[in-house]
């Protein structure tokens, strides 16, 4: 067999342009996608204190679950900790921006809901906070998926989506799964 | 397992190298044997912590959740045992150039010095988090845990961690798997490349495992995201230059036209056998992989069977897959005779594949579903999730084809001792040599002097702020969560 080193280095070269080419055109796929549709992954530096967050603020104990504000605007709000999600189900409604904020007062948890961009790690002292929109009514599942110590198996909460017209917030724009 | 089964491992091979390859004595065998106890105590630190109950954190640790300080102290042992085998590979490359003035140092032992330097930055992040915050939280001595700051030193580690574990998978692909196929490597400078390539690109990525994570920015994200595409590079190269290396065995053997090489190799020597399975698992690994670092797509798979899915792919199987194979191929210089039944290896090493590909298969499938990780049983009752329960039984049964080849792989180490009918003394394993011999190597890749400079710089970018906004923003900081009382 005849083994020629110039038309090795050549193949080599080509080869290596060729995946250095593949990996840019990724990047730029990826980095389209961050730009354009705005995918990009939970990014909000915003501080919480996870000894005093269940005292006072935004995450007391009655300011958890949906609420619409005066401007119209859905936000739904959750405590996770070992081992359960406070509220254990939310309500939200189909076809509208939604904000997701989640905090944790002890230890590191995690969630996502299937089919949709949530997906976040929840830390303590930080604020986590998704966009989304639900296409579809239903009840989905939103497991905790960090492990946050041996009851974490356990740690389950849902999701349950509702066509506006079924989304009806009480006098102060809370709307809760018991009513339903 | 992935870090005591991994360190084990690579430090033996390691010193085999550091012998055969170079053909000198290991410097300070002393020393080695130290290490070696060194890791030995901390396991048993660490399984003894674990299975009392007094460390059920799992192995990245997830502070504010505190265990006994047993089980951190034996992992600080097993590291620092690993540290001596880093130091003793360089010492030994550096002996053997004072030597061989001029000459470059055999790829074989390049590589693994490589390893050895990725290691030594690669545990730098763990090793601050355990001594500075997780180590002094353990003995009581401080009660609370900047929890992003430790996530963010832990990611330091988290990448390159498995780069570590990888290398000596392409040691094999590169410098024993060309020989053993009766052919030649290809191209000994892309070798080379490809190993600083690991080494450089490695390191600046650890991000990427905190895509999800709220305590960085988009800006740091995306920059390691970027770093990380780069990442892939290396193993596509691997991929050209192994396959063009067993392309010119297969030719030598005899094998002509397009495809004809593959049928011409010698798949009955496990080694051959093993790289091509190891290929194979590596598309899917591979390809998991891309997805995961996608940075937008990966809200999509974090943290559920995807992952699980792509890391034993990729770990447990292509690169495990190689260290069964290294195995069987040293194992006749260590005891002195042939192996007792190649055969028995080849069943051992199809199992392997098999029930990894079986076992992990319907992960990938229930991950993108939504399958999260890292829970011990999921409620079947649920209607959202019963449909998971006839995918759970095909991936056992993988699991199970899986523990009957780990045991014949620990039969077929025995067998070498045990069976008297074991054949004659073979030949010191050689390895492969470059299709053209002569080229000559830059020092620039006989050395890592440079290529340090490098790293340095790189992690300096990419890690300086991520890490300095721990003490900039001074973030509230997690109560102590004790689990070994
Ligand atoms: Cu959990
Ligand atoms: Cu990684």
């Amino acid at each position: 067999m005849a083994i020629d080193p110039l038309s090795n280095a050549r193949s080599e070269r080509r080869w290596a342009f060729a995946m250095v080419g593949a990996a840019m055109m990724m990047l730029f796929a990826i980095v389209w996608a961050s730009l354009s549709p705005h995918m990009n992954p939970p990014s909000n530096i915003e501080n919480v204190d996870p000894n005093t967050l269940h005292i006072a603020g935004e995450f007391t104990e009655d300011n958890l679950g949906t609420q619409v504000d005066a401007k119209g605007r859905v936000t739904t709000r959750i405590v996770t900790s070992q081992f359960s999600f406070a509220p254990e189900c939310v309500v939200v409604p189909q076809d509208m921006q939604v904000t997701f904020r989640f905090v944790s007062p002890d230890v590191i948890h995690g969630l996502l809901v299937v089919g949709t961009n949530i997906n976040t790690m929840v830390v303590p002292g930080y604020v986590s906070q998704v966009h989304t929109m639900f296409d579809k009514p239903g009840d989905m599942l939103m497991p905790c998926h960090e492990f946050c110590g041996l009851g974490h198996s356990q740690m389950v909460a849902h999701v349950r989506v509702v066509p506006i017209a079924d989304f009806k917030p009480d006098e102060n724009g809370r709307v809760a799964c018991a009513e339903h | 397992m992935g870090y005591v089964l991994t360190t084990f491992f690579i430090m033996g091979f390691g010193y085999f190298v550091a012998e055969s390859a170079l053909r000198q004595p290991l410097p300070a065998p002393r020393l080695a044997w130290l290490g070696f106890i060194l890791g030995i105590v901390g396991t048993v630190m660490v399984v003894a912590t674990v299975l009392t109950g007094h460390a059920s954190v799992m192995f990245t640790f997830y502070p504010p959740l505190t265990a006994s300080p047993i089980f951190y102290l034996g992992l600080v042992l097993v590291v620092v045992g690993s540290w001596i085998w880093c130091v003793l590979m360089l010492v030994a490359m550096m002996r053997w150039k004072r030597a061989n003035p001029g000459q470059p140092v055999p790829l074989a032992m390049y590589a693994t010095a490589a390893n050895a330097v990725l290691w030594l930055w690669t545990t730098i992040g763990v090793a601050v988090e355990l001594l500075f915050v997780v180590i002094p939280a353990a003995f009581g001595w401080t009660q609370t845990v900047d929890v992003g700051l430790t996530r963010t030193l832990f990611s330091w580690t988290l990448h390159a961690i498995v780069y570590f574990w990888l290398i000596p998978a392409y040691i094999a692909f590169y410098t024993i798997a060309p020989q053993a196929a009766g052919g030649r490597l290809f191209s000994d400078l892309m070798a080379r490349a490809s190993f600083i390539l690991f080494l450089l690109c490695g390191l600046p990525v650890g991000l990427h495992h905190l895509f999800m994570d709220p305590e960085h920015s988009t800006g740091f994200k995306s920059i390691q995201m970027i770093l990380t595409v780069l990442v892939a590079v290396p193993t596509l190269l691997t991929v050209f230059t192994v396959t063009a290396s067993m392309e010119t065995a297969g030719r030598l053997r005899g094998g002509k036209g397009l495809f004809g090489w593959i049928g011409a190799l010698p798949w009955e020597r496990p080694m051959v056998l093993a790289t091509g399975l190891s290929f194979f698992m590596l598309w899917f690994g591979g390809f998991g992989g891309l997805i995961n670092m996608s940075y937008g797509m990966n809200a999509m798979v974090h943290n559920t069977s995807w992952v699980s899915a792509h890391f034993h792919m990729i770990f447990g199987g292509s690169v495990v897959i190689m260290y069964f194979a290294i195995a069987y191929h040293i194992w006749p210089s260590l005891a002195g005779r042939a192996a007792p039944s190649v055969a028995l290896q080849r069943i051992q090493l199809w199992l392997w594949a098999v029930g990894m590909m079986v076992m992990s298969m319907p992960w990938h499938w229930l991950g993108l579903n939504g399958q999260v990780r890292r829970v011990a049983q999921f409620d079947y009752a649920d209607p959202s999730m019963s449909w998971w329960t006839p995918w759970m039984a095909v991936s056992l049964a993988g699991g199970f084809v899986l523990v009957v080849s780990a045991a014949l792989f620990i039969w077929n180490l025995v067998s070498f001792h045990v069976e008297r009918s074991a054949g004659v003394y073979p030949a010191p394993v050689k390895y492969a040599t470059a299709l053209h011999p002569d080229q000559p190597v830059p020092a620039a890749l006989n050395g890592f002097a440079l290529w340090n400079v490098f790293v340095l710089i790189l992690m300096a970018a990419a890690y300086s702020y991520p890490i300095a906004q721990f003490f900039i923003l001074n973030p509230p900081q997690a109560v102590v969560h004790r689990v070994d009382r």
